[in-house]
């Protein structure tokens, strides 16, 4: 298994407040990787380490070691862009732009070259639009804006539009949280086809959603990464009493 | 008893609010009847397209263009001046600015608003028409570019407020967005932010612009008031309002002249309205 991405004790505080305690981990090419945990325990923000997110919030602090393809993407001359065009994310509450949805998925290589020719950026669309499904519903609507499809259109179109700038990694920070299980499961199939290609990383609140879509789980305490292996291992054999204790649902 | 009070006050209120009504539409009525009455006299499109404007001569020319073109052309140059400097400064303060500069300009452009027009039009006239006059080598400094100038002074607190407000609430999932896909700040603000806010930012300039439109005393202190053709921004020039509140005074009751000014009012009560409405729309376009 390749490893794409690889955290070496890595802290993180905002502020204060210490929100990543001495993180190890180790996240392998073409499979899924769930990270589970109760609110509040640093998915999330451990997500947004790897894109390097948390640099929007003031008082962000970081120590340790993230390294994707030999890079710590933690050293401060790390090129943010080159950095987030190769690692992606969709975000919890599906965020289109307010523009149509053909110009949301070119935004991304509109941003990274100029002049591109119009025939290559309607091949991105198809390409792209085809990839999460959706071509077929939508290619005659390309001009209408994208705030007015569904919400799993919209998530989907997110997912259309980071693959536009063919990234390595997809984060995914709850996806379907705001769709219905269909769309979820839907959703999920789509995980599946795009893994062959991509390091695919979902954090879920939902513990049946890791156990269906994941290879890998990654279970989070309070800042702490307190277990890291095998779906199947982890939901059925857990090493620590407290991931058994989560996963049995006796926290929160 | 409560209920006797309860009764009075409601009934208050609503004498407040149709007096309201009641007093615009008595105005808009008697500007009507005392601004179509001229229409005894001229013709409409002679009234309108007339090259001449001389109230008092024997027999008197009733010809408002070159007042219509004098704020058109005052006011034209201020948005040019002003939506561009407008618009830049609330991307700046909205987006860019670390927070004491932010405040420190908010405050600064909110004492720009609090300085009254006729102040602004006396600095006006002392400091920018001899510059202006210098600069281009004029026989006069008073010319429509001082007042486009002056105006834009007067615009830019609106439209920096407004449009600032409108980047502002640009929801920020998009700026996430556009971020995690490796968009810089530039092209985020470019591509994504100014999009979003475009309805709010287009409100901003159009009450800018009404600002300008209806102003009147800087505007009569340093375009010269010269109810001339105008034959570029560098000609002195009178508006419509300059028009009404110069002449006003002297304007014999129930003459062609009295009447005149009040079609001139007319004028420009409809070239406001229709700016307002156009901003109306675009905010309660951006609100849906
Ligand atoms: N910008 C911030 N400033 C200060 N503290 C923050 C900030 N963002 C998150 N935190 C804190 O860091 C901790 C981890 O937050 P994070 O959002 O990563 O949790 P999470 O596991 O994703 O939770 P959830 O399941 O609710 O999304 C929480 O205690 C939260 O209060
Ligand atoms: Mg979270």
């Amino acid at each position: 298994m390749k490893e794409k991405i690889i955290t070496k004790n890595l802290n993180l505080w905002y502020g204060a407040f210490h929100a990543l305690k001495n993180v190890n981990s180790n996240f392998s090419a073409n499979r899924i990787t769930a990270i589970i945990g109760p609110s509040g325990c640093g998915k999330s923000t451990l997500l947004r380490v790897f894109n390097r997110m948390n640099d929007l919030i003031e008082g962000v602090r970081m120590e340790g070691e993230v390294l994707t393809d030999g890079i710590n993407i933690l050293e401060a001359r790390a090129d943010l862009v080159v950095l987030r065009k190769k690692i992606g994310m969709v975000f919890q509450r599906p965020n289109p732009f307010p523009l149509s949805i053909y110009e949301n998925i070119v935004f991304g290589a509109k941003i990274h070259a100029d002049n591109i020719k119009k025939d290559r950026l309607d091949e991105i669309v198809e390409t792209s639009l085809k990839s999460v499904l959706l071509w077929d519903e939508l290619k005659d609507k390309l001009k209408k804006p994208a705030l007015r499809l569904s919400l799993e259109q919209k998530q989907r179109l997110c997912i259309a539009r980071l693959i536009a700038v063919t990234p390595d990694v997809l984060l995914m920070d709850e996806p379907c949280s705001t769709l219905d299980p269909q769309a979820t499961a839907r959703v999920e199939e789509l995980m599946r086809e795009l893994k062959s290609k991509y390091t695919i990383i979902i954090v879920t609140h939902n513990m049946q959603q890791a156990a269906r879509v994941s290879d890998d789980t990654g279970f989070m305490l309070l800042g702490e990464l307190i277990e890291f292996g095998e779906t199947d291992k982890i939901f059925t054999a857990p090493k620590d009493k407290r991931t058994e204790d989560y996963i049995t649902g006796r926290y929160g | 008893m409560q209920k006797i009070k309860e009764f009075i006050i409601e009934k208050f209120i609503f004498i407040c609010g149709i007096a309201s009504i009641f007093f615009v539409v008595l105005i808009f009525l008697f500007l009507l009847k005392e601004g179509l009455a001229v229409f005894k006299f001229v013709k409409p499109l002679e009234f309108l397209l007339g090259k001449n404007w001389y109230p008092i001569s024997e027999p008197a020319q009733l010809g408002i263009l070159p007042l219509v073109l004098g704020s058109l052309l005052v006011t034209l140059g201020a948005a040019v001046i002003s939506i561009p400097i407008g618009v830049g400064c609330a991307i700046y303060i909205a987006e860019i600015a670390p927070l004491k500069i932010k405040e420190t300009l908010k405050a600064g452009i909110e004492l720009l608003a609090a300085i009254p027009s006729v102040v602004l039009g006396f600095i006006g006239m002392v400091t920018l028409v001899p510059l202006v006059k210098n600069i281009f080598h004029l026989p006069t400094g008073l010319t429509a570019l001082s007042g486009s100038i002056m105006l834009a002074f007067m615009a830019m607190p609106t439209i920096v407020s407004i449009a600032e407000d409108a980047l502002y609430s640009v929801p920020k999932n998009y700026k996430e967005g556009a971020f995690a896909l490796g968009a810089t700040h530039w092209q985020t603000i470019w591509r994504v932010m100014l999009p979003a806010a475009s309805s709010g930012i287009l409100a901003a300039v159009m009450l800018g612009i009404g600002r300008v439109i209806g102003e009147t005393m800087a505007v009569m202190m340093i375009t010269g008031n010269a109810a001339i053709m105008p034959n570029s921004i560098l000609s002195p020039v009178r508006t419509l309002t300059a028009t009404i509140a110069a002449e006003m005074g002297e304007a014999v009751v129930g003459s062609e002249h009295y009447f005149a000014l009040f079609a001139i009012g007319i004028v420009l009560f409809v070239i406001s309205f229709i700016i307002n409405v156009t901003a109306d729309l675009f905010l309660h376009k951006d609100q849906k």
